[in-house]
């Protein structure tokens, strides 16, 4: 008996705290249909009848979904290059023995611990250097190289890749790399899309970089657009239309998030069993 | 046959090897490109007068004093590890309480798959959005929270991000809302890696749940909850989207949301004219902070019980 109430009053807390991690969406969802005087007056949880206002004002301002088309453009390059890349990097030091292998293992690993922060000064200097600044290229061509991807990959090819497989494909006459290609990439698949979805979330929220290297409004990311909001006076004082673009930026990744929530989750376990 | 053997071989294994270096090839070069040489540059910078444009001075150390007696650096800072240190133990505290609750052998909780994922759904959000929409909230005169509040018989609005302490803690208590679903997850992770034997053991000599928690849980668990702490306070020092969105790059209201990285992007960035080999500093500074304490951390949390 008594345990039975225990558990319902567990049941109870776990639910609540569902509840508090959602209900900030909701609120948002339902004040995207509302007008900003019904939003500063009263809350309710029954949506309104603004949200064709609210919808024309934010598109007034800025077009959202030319934001969420400059994200895509990154996100998605960055995200095959890093897959591709790591995974070829990956199995080049997982198979092979070549001279210089522990050097970019263990500068992979230091460089792992090294905050992103610390180089922005230089990065952005180097950028600067080479005229790239608002261009997208090096918010993507950087993406080659992910240490942390390239860690987890070989450590995951080591545990996973039977290396007679390789042996018996090399008799049969294959060459190295079509033998990455056809055989041990395919075996990698569900490490690669592990770090892949990490890897495009990251890519897809990245603020800070964007915001020092893009100047032209209509190159903007989406995070990059919707900060400058903030810059905003006539759409600033409109709470409607604000959690309207909120709720433009935001919806696409709850709905990605419905059907990939388990790799996503599964991501993170990952990244803490390879301690 | 074994002298054909010792001759073939190594000339083909050695052709096989050779390619790994044209595979290697792209990232090694990306790498010291876009990471090597930007952490060296802006170590080089940081011992000179730089405007961003123009001549490099080079002053010695003097970028790094002026750091060290520079008070709003250190308020910076203090504001920082205030904002991460509620975090993280909130954060902590909640993942461990919801650890224990479904590792429980007694209570067999059920849904962990949905749970986890509800739980974690505010970290994929971005960062800008999420300030935004607390920001909106969050609003003293016009926001739904206090609006709800106001449900409850809290009369006398908050003006959550108008004072020093609110402002503060809000921002704590949104980042311990985007972040307790991963250390959870990591957590939950490592508890299922752990032997069922052992609290089967544990039960059947009488251990109750917290014994097994404090004497199995825990000290099985640390590693990754070394591995959690560190990561979070190597993000929690970098800390920069949600009070930089949330405030200004001042940090209001009277600084108390500056972190030590909006300090820094105040001088590579924002300042006209810019002071580049002073932010430089500040980020090696930083780097050396988070170094010492990561190798602490280790050291203490690493130290095997006798």
């Amino acid at each position: 008996m008594a345990k039975t109430v225990k558990k319902g009053i567990l049941y109870i807390v776990l639910i609540l705290l569902a509840v508090i991690c959602m209900v900030p969406f909701l609120l948002m969802l339902v004040n995207a249909t509302r007008s900003g005087r019904e939003i500063m007056t009263s809350f309710t949880l029954i949506p309104g009848s603004s949200l064709k206002e609210n919808w024309d004002a934010v598109f007034g301002f800025f077009n959202l979904f030319l934001g969420l088309w400059n994200s895509f453009k990154v996100a998605v390059p960055a995200t095959i290059l890093t897959s591709y890349f790591s995974a070829l990097t990956a199995y080049a030091l997982a198979v092979y023995k070549f001279k210089g292998k522990n050097v970019i293992f263990y500068t992979i690993v230091i460089f792992m611990m090294i905050p992103g922060q610390l180089s922005l000064i230089g990065f952005y200097n180097l950028i600067s250097k080479l005229k790239l600044i608002d261009s997208y290229l090096p918010l993507i061509i950087p993406a080659i190289a992910a240490p942390g991807t390239v860690f987890f990959l070989k450590q995951y090819l080591e545990s996973v890749l039977p290396m007679a497989l390789l042996e018996a494909a090399r008799i049969d006459g294959a060459r190295e790399i079509s033998i990455f290609h056809k055989i041990v990439f395919p075996i990698m698949v569900p490490g690669v899309a592990t770090m892949a979805i990490g890897g495009f979330i990251g890519n897809w929220n990245a603020y800070l970089i964007p915001l020092l290297l893009l100047n032209t409004p209509k190159k903007f990311t989406l995070p990059v657009m919707i900060a400058s909001l903030n810059a905003s006076k006539d759409i600033g004082t409109n709470q409607g239309a604000i959690y309207m673009a909120l709720a433009v930026s935001i919806v696409p990744i709850l709905i990605v998030f419905c059907f990939c929530s388990k790799y996503i989750i599964s991501s993170i376990s990952a990244g803490s069993v390879k301690e | 046959m074994a002298v054909s053997n010792t001759v073939a071989r190594p000339k083909k294994k050695k052709n096989y090897n050779n390619m790994a270096y044209v595979f290697v090839l792209p990232f090694v070069v990306v790498f010291l490109i876009f990471s090597v040489y930007p952490v060296f540059r802006t170590l080089q910078l940081s011992f000179a007068n730089y405007k961003g444009f123009g001549d490099v001075d080079y002053i010695g150390f003097k970028n790094y004093i002026r750091v060290l007696q520079d008070k709003y650096f250190w308020t910076a800072l203090l504001n920082t590890v205030k904002i991460w240190g509620v975090n993280i133990v909130l954060q902590l505290a909640i993942a461990f309480l919801l650890t224990i609750a479904f590792s429980d052998i007694k209570f067999k909780i059920k849904g962990l798959g949905f749970f986890r994922a509800v739980y974690y759904l505010p970290n994929i959000i971005a960062a800008t959005s999420v300030a935004f929409l607390f920001k909106t909230l969050l609003d003293w005169r016009y926001g739904t929270i206090n609006q709800i509040l106001a449900k409850f018989g809290v009369n006398e609005p908050i003006n959550w991000l108008g004072q020093p302490v609110t402002a503060r803690l809000s921002i704590s208590l949104i980042q311990t809302w985007m972040w307790f679903g991963n250390s959870f997850i990591m957590l939950m992770a490592g508890v299922q890696g752990i032997n069922k034997d052992y609290f089967e053991a544990a039960s059947i000599d009488g251990a109750g749940r917290w014994k097994s928690f404090f004497y199995i849980t825990l000290p099985l668990l640390r590693p990754i909850l070394l591995y959690v702490t560190i990561t979070s306070l190597i993000g929690g020092i970098q800390m920069f989207d949600l009070p930089f969105l949330m405030g200004t790059v001042n940090g209001e209201p009277l600084g108390a949301t500056q972190t030590a990285i909006m300090y820094l992007y105040k001088f590579g960035f924002a300042t006209r004219p810019k002071q580049v080999g002073y932010a430089s500093a500040i980020a090696y500074i930083l780097f050396l902070m988070i170094l010492i304490i990561s190798v602490i951390q280790f050291k203490v949390m690493n130290r095997k019980e006798d």
